[in-house]
């Protein structure tokens, strides 16, 4: 009986085709029958209305350059770059391809062989070998960042306009950087908090690095909502990064190497649950079972660590105490404040939790949940697309903020990091027609909670 | 390979980020939704209006370049594969929905605008446009109409081909023709509007559709029946319509789907069943409910073990939950899946999925069956792996024989699918010889030089009938 599995043999000449082939789940490649339904899921397409821009025709040619069909050349680096990797195609196919994980084995086999110019090699390597995996580095850095906003030197730099010097849009990005921090949740709360009133489960909570340092109060106020929700939670403080961006940007081993020091401190607690709040991070820790599979060592204690992966707003209203929210300062007779959420693709798409934090919005108090046109798709922020492919994401976010403006409201909350830059960026670029604050969920909620007595 | 002179010619018409031959472009447009089927054509144009069309057609035809029109690529007979190379002309461009006149009730549209976007827009106005093919979020209205695509409601409604009223086409040399118009009555000369509907981009270049809508109906309700025999369903579906009921949407699943969605959606679906049918009727409120009352009596009587009907919208969305995840179920068991439309009179259907199941069973094949039964179009659908090439030999023959059974129960090769080059070996058993040849004197009148998406529809060569006997 013939072999139904399998890899064809084929000798190539081209050194990235070679590694594509090693790389490359061909089952998967296999899988996709070209029905096309991922396309109308799929931003790029979208934007371009072209084939070679959409999931379809990705897979398509990652096939052709394994089975030498076609040489990976420059446009085919491209084009795998220009991918968001917002994962929306994976949920609308039909024959479950796993796009996520044929894209970031094209991208690592991509990253093999680069050829990076001296200044962005020393960036990626002071990015992805020293300062998210060192944590000492980070908050260094959020220290240096906080005295470099507290000082006033920011509106130092801002009046002289010397932020023009750098492309465009790290200069609009620094405009709307929150404040930075060099004090993290544990240093202020200490690496176990318990849960108000009877524990129903022990949690651990995953801070992250960007949102430790960019976002700390969004953590603090993480842990106060779960405990406020029932749950003891520890917050182990030799946790590392995630790996989520060094995965993204075809650095895998780096990414296996961040997780086996996350999954042995997880490991040691013996927690129900492990609690994100960055559908990004999330996305990632969830599917570490998958990352770890060829290592003998962990891959048990991966399955482990992913099935316990969860993302606060599902958390809490899955298996918690949901406390009660309400618009505070809010006179009976006012209007209600309008409320609309973009969703964090890797959160929607990855972790399935979409409807989890619609739920938590609907139970605030006078306040009305609207919700956005095109709000399952992808604002263009996607780690850090928004720097590499500007245009791009650009003209995703304009499309996106013309259904925000359509809301009418007043606050745009979000479940991930990056996701509230670009929310950020985009209320600053292209001013809606009312006030309108992006915020992380967590926070707003934090500031509505109502604590029984 | 296109020569220099014809590549700056193009180039011209439509700019150079809209003619194409880079590797990306050729690969990304060697192959549509049928399994199994890849060609690199020589370039890729995308046109944006008739005019383009039309000069673009002059140098091909001249040049004696193959041109294959394409929407989204979606279908499921191989009818987009550039098979002698050539130009693939990409509609996406011409995406606009032109007019929509309230007082006719018609729209017109540009070939590439997304069929459910379409429907979407004319819901918004209070209007309703029935063909409803599954893959409608991603078809274009032109593929649509080069197919002649049915769907879910082309038992009471009809499919494509009764809602085109006129159209504007370029033919090969480059010849611009309207046919119809917005006219409910036309007899001036041959029927071209019907014609061009489903000829598959083998006669001209659909640029500009006249559509007719319809008003839409008040409400709505479904309801799914079980049954141990598929008789049983299989009599209840010929009851219904000879008690002269016509629902909007009458639909079954065999046992072989029935388990596979089970097992992929856990909607607890009984596994003892030997068939489902899900059933949905439309209209004015008083008519709904005696029709749907009436189904459940002939449900009754058919012996159907368990009859659920959906008290609101979110349960019966729930029902069709079941039919809409067959595909995708099935998609999910094996590499590649080969969903099939063999179409027999709707009174022969239990016939044709016991056919079908033996015929899987003969060749070691899994085969599942679900589809329109109300309109006698069924889905075998075959899961295999295209590696493994033994296999697909056997799913090939198995094929061949279900098209035989169907032309043998009074059907077809194709219920809405259209020939292509899947069903082209096939074409002169449903139609004879001289069907064949006068179908080719059509495509020799529009296509003298034979340029508009050679070697579909017309096979060199008539596959051998498996079974040389007639009931």
């Amino acid at each position: 009986m013939a072999s139904t599995t399998g890899k064809p043999v084929i000798e190539h000449a081209n050194p990235l085709a070679r590694t594509l082939l090693e790389k490359l789940d061909y089952d998967q490649l296999t899988n996709c029958m070209r029905c096309g339904f991922c396309l109308p899921a799929c931003p790029t397409f979208h934007e371009t209305g072209m084939e070679p821009a959409s999931p379809r025709g990705r897979i398509a040619m990652m096939k052709a350059a394994v089975d030498g069909l076609m040489v990976p050349d420059q446009q085919f680096q491209d084009q795998m770059n220009l991918c968001l990797g917002c994962r929306a195609c994976e949920p609308s196919c039909p024959a479950d391809v796993k796009y996520g994980q044929l894209i970031e084995q094209t991208k690592e086999a991509i990253e093999e062989h680069a050829t990076h110019s001296l200044p962005i090699k020393v960036i990626r390597k002071t990015v992805f070998k020293n300062l998210f995996p060192k944590r000492g580095s980070l908050k260094l850095l959020g220290g240096s960042l906080a005295v470099y906003q507290k000082s006033g030197l920011q509106k130092v730099v801002q009046s002289t306009g010397v932020m023009k010097l750098f492309p465009k849009q790290l200069s609009e990005m620094e405009a709307i950087l929150p404040s930075a921090s060099s004090k993290g949740v544990v240093e202020r709360l200490g690496t176990f908090y318990p849960a108000k009133g009877e524990a129903i489960a022990k949690v651990a909570m995953f801070r992250g690095c960007i949102m430790d340092v960019m976002f700390a109060d969004t953590n603090v106020n993480t842990v106060e909502l779960l405990s406020a929700a029932g749950f003891d939670v520890y917050i182990p403080e030799s946790q590392v990064c995630c790996g989520a961006l060094h995965a993204h940007s075809g650095e895998m081993n780096g990414a296996r190497e961040l997780a086996a020091v996350n999954i042995d401190i997880f490991k040691q607690l013996d927690v129900d649950y492990i609690v994100s709040n960055a559908g990004g991070c999330g996305a990632l820790l969830v599917e570490y079972d998958h990352l770890m599979q060829d290592n003998k060592k962990y891959s048990e204690s991966a399955k482990w660590f992913a099935s316990r992966v969860i993302d606060v707003s599902t958390l809490i209203v899955e298996k918690g105490r949901v406390p009660k929210f309400a618009q505070k300062e809010s006179s009976p007779h006012a209007e209600k404040i309008k409320v609309t959420y973009q969703d964090s693709c890797h959160l929607r798409n990855v972790m399935k939790g979409s409807s989890a934090p619609r739920k938590l919005m609907k139970e605030i108090v006078n306040a009305e949940y609207v919700e956005m046109a095109q709000s399952d798709r992808c604002c263009g922020s996607a780690g850090i697309y928004n720097v590499v492919q500007p245009e791009m994401a650009g003209s995703i976010l304009e499309h996106k903020m013309e259904h925000a403006n359509n809301t009418q409201a007043s606050y745009m909350l979000t479940s991930n990091p990056g996701c509230l830059l670009q929310m950020k960026l985009g209320i600053e670029k292209h001013k809606p027609d009312q006030t309108m604050k992006a915020m992380h969920i967590v926070d707003f909620l934090h500031d509505r909670m109502i604590l029984s007595e | 390979m296109l020569n220099e002179a014809v590549v700056r010619q193009l180039r011209e018409i439509v700019g150079g980020k809209f003619f194409r031959t880079d590797q990306e472009a050729l690969i990304t447009h060697s192959y549509d939704g049928t399994p199994m089927l890849q060609a690199l054509p020589d370039a890729v144009i995308y046109p944006e209006s008739t005019e383009q069309v039309s000069e673009i057609m002059k140098i091909a035809n001249s040049n004696l370049i193959p041109i294959v029109t394409r929407g989204s690529g979606s279908n499921l007979c191989g009818g987009t594969v550039p098979l002698q190379g050539g130009i693939v002309m990409v509609m996406h461009r011409m995406n606009k929905i032109i007019e929509v006149d309230m007082e006719n009730l018609t729209a017109i549209v540009q070939p590439g605008v997304i069929t459910g976007q379409f429907i979407t827009h004319v819901e918004g106005l209070g209007l309703f446009y029935p063909p409803d093919p599954s893959s409608m979020k991603i078809s274009t209205i032109g593929g649509n109409i080069a197919e002649c695509s049915g769907g879910l409601r082309g038992l009471k409604y009809g499919t494509t081909k009764d809602y085109v009223l006129g159209l504007t086409a370029v033919l090969a040399n480059g010849s611009i023709i309207r046919t119809g118009g917005k006219l409910t009555k036309d007899v001036a000369g041959y029927d071209l509007t019907k014609l061009l509907v489903g000829s598959e981009g083998t006669l001209a270049v659909i640029t500009e559709a006249i559509l007719k809508l319809i008003p839409q109906p008040k409400t709505k309700k479904t309801m799914v029946a079980m049954y141990k025999d598929i008789y049983g369903a299989a009599r209840t579906v010929s009851k219904i319509i000879k008690n002269q009921i016509i629902p909007a949407t009458l639909e079954i699943l065999d046992n072989p789907t029935i388990r596979v969605v089970d097992d992929f959606a856990k909607i607890g679906l009984p596994l003892d069943m030997a068939a489902i049918l899900i059933i949905e009727q439309d209209g004015e409120p008083e008519m709904v409910e005696r029709d749907i009352e009436k189904i459940q009596l002939i449900c009754k009587e058919e012996q159907a073990d368990r009859i659920d009907v959906a008290a609101d919208r979110e349960e019966a969305e729930k029902l069709l939950t079941a039919r809409r995840s067959a595909f995708t179920a099935l998609a999910r068991l094996r590499p590649t899946t080969i969903l099939e439309d063999a179409t027999v009179p709707r009174s022969k259907i239990a016939e044709m999925i016991l056919r079908t199941n033996a015929i899987a069973q003969k060749y070691n094949v899994n085969i599942a069956t679900f589809g329109h039964a109300g309109d006698g179009n069924l889905h075998p659908t075959a899961t295999t792996d295209a590696r493994d090439h033994e296999e697909v030999h056997r799913v090939e023959e198995a094929f061949a024989e279900i098209f035989e059974a169907a032309i043998e129960l009074g059907g077809t090769i194709t219920g809405e699918h259209g020939v292509g080059v899947v069903k082209a070996p096939y074409l002169e058993w449903k139609v004879g010889e001289a069907g064949v040849e006068v179908m080719k004197g059509i495509k020799g009148a529009f296509d003298p030089l034979n340029i508009l998406n050679p070697s579909k529809i017309f096979a060199k060569e008539t596959k051998k009938r498996v079974v040389v006997q007639h009931g």
